[in-house]
């Protein structure tokens, strides 16, 4: 059994409304009852209420079974890095320090590295992550490639990560707006985290469609081009 | 760098670049035969961690095989030398009149190393074990008000008239020293083993 090819993760950070169900979906999966092996994590606490839900983005070089010295960290065929194989992990933390994403935790207790492995136990029958199933807002969804594009005209999904010298392509992907994504296909991890707003004003656009032109829904739209 | 998402829906990036058993990329992203040797022996994809060559198996068998046979070899070697051997040489131990009835002395037997202790349990009854306890070496202390020898390390207890274990880890007795009493001299004439 292995995820269907066809099934896709679609991380939306826009979508993300902190509401903390992920976590909570998570923490009841039986696999490891009781730890959320997702983490929600404030973009800028101090400046904004944004949140971003962080699973395992599944590297096509995943940096953590490479800096393993047990060999602990493995990916299965279908691209699926698992969590740490328990007879091999000697929770000696490597992992949880050489994730680009911060992925891995160590859990100091039972001497393991436990991460997210997107529900493999439901994912390889062909069902949805935890997290997925009860997203209110859709951040985090599970699905074909046809549905994301029907569902989410405005962005484009982008699996390639610059970190410093180093770039990673995931298995999972991140949604990011279609005018920011055609400028550059990957997202510049480094570059962002020293990269503040211009400014805090908020664009709402309507989604154009084929019938008439983009100007026309504006002026319909009382919200369109209003700065909040 | 990388390439392009297509804008008119047909996005290549949900194409798979590696086959399900290809070898893994490296970080560099170098092709996998200018990799170092050792990254073919430590595969990140789980059907290649799995995978065992079938030389590799008989190579396992073969050698597996070998060892335990050697084992055999070894044994019955050490049992041929063993006899061969022969008995330690008598040696003399004390005079009764050195050892009180209830005391106790150490002394060296076959080896200069091989500390054994001698106790009078009654005029005419003398035992000499091995002070070597049979659990971890440590060093048995003769307890005769008690009728036993204590080892303090886990606190075993030996039988002092037997040698046998009594309590504690130690599962084997001591081996016993053999004594023989020639007028006033005690001789030590030999080790035996024992197993049960």
């Amino acid at each position: 059994m292995a995820k269907p090819d066809n099934l896709h993760f679609f991380i939306d950070p826009n979508r993300c409304i902190g509401c903390q169900a992920c976590l909570q979906a998570c923490t009841e999966c039986d696999t490891h009852r009781g730890e959320s092996m997702i983490h929600l994590e404030y973009i800028d606490r101090a400046e904004s209420v944004q949140t971003v839900p962080v699973v395992c983005m599944h590297c096509e070089q995943p940096t953590c079974a490479e800096v393993c010295p047990a060999d602990a960290i493995k990916r299965t065929g279908d691209g699926i890095v698992q969590s740490a194989r328990k007879p091999r992990c000697i929770a000696c933390g490597n992992c949880v320090v050489a994730c680009p994403f911060g992925v891995p935790e160590l859990y100091e207790d039972r001497k393991i590295m436990m991460k997210c492995d997107m529900c493999y136990d439901r994912t390889s029958l062909g069902k949805k992550p935890m997290c997925a199933t009860v997203c209110p807002s859709q951040a985090l969804f599970f699905g074909t490639r046809e549905e994301i594009e029907q569902l989410r005209p405005m962005s484009v999904p982008v699996n390639q990560f610059q970190f410093g010298l180093q770039t990673i392509t995931t298995q999972v992907y991140m949604m990011a707006p279609r005018a920011l994504a055609t400028r550059a296909a990957y997202v510049d991890v480094t570059a962002a985290m020293s990269e503040h707003a211009s400014s805090r004003a908020v664009t709402l656009k309507v989604i154009p469609s084929s019938t008439g032109t983009a100007a026309d829904i504006a002026s319909d739209d009382p919200f369109a081009g209003v700065e909040v | 760098m990388a390439e392009q998402p297509g804008d008119s829906g047909s996005l290549n990036i949900y194409v798979r670049r590696r086959e399900r058993e290809s070898i893994t990329t490296a970080p560099n992203r170098s092709p996998d035969d200018q990799q170092p040797a050792w990254r073919e022996d430590f595969p990140i994809d789980w059907p290649q961690d799995q995978y065992v060559e079938r030389r590799d198996f008989m190579k396992f068998l073969v050698l597996t095989s070998a060892a335990l046979t050697v084992g055999q070899v070894w044994i019955i070697g050490q049992n041929w030398l063993r006899r061969r051997r022969g008995l330690p040489e008598v040696r003399r131990v004390a005079s009764l009149s050195e050892i009180p009835t209830g005391a106790s002395l150490v002394f060296q037997y076959p080896g200069e190393l091989d500390n054994c202790v001698l106790i009078r349990l009654s005029e005419r009854d003398l035992v000499a074990y091995s002070q070597k306890c049979t659990h971890l070496s440590c060093a048995v202390i003769p307890e005769p008000g008690q009728g036993v020898l204590r080892c303090p390390c886990h606190d075993g207890y030996f039988d002092l008239r037997s040698g046998d274990p009594k309590a504690g880890p130690p599962r084997r007795p001591l081996p016993r020293i053999t004594l023989d009493v020639r007028g006033q001299d005690i001789y030590a004439t030999g080790v035996e083993m024992r197993t049960t």
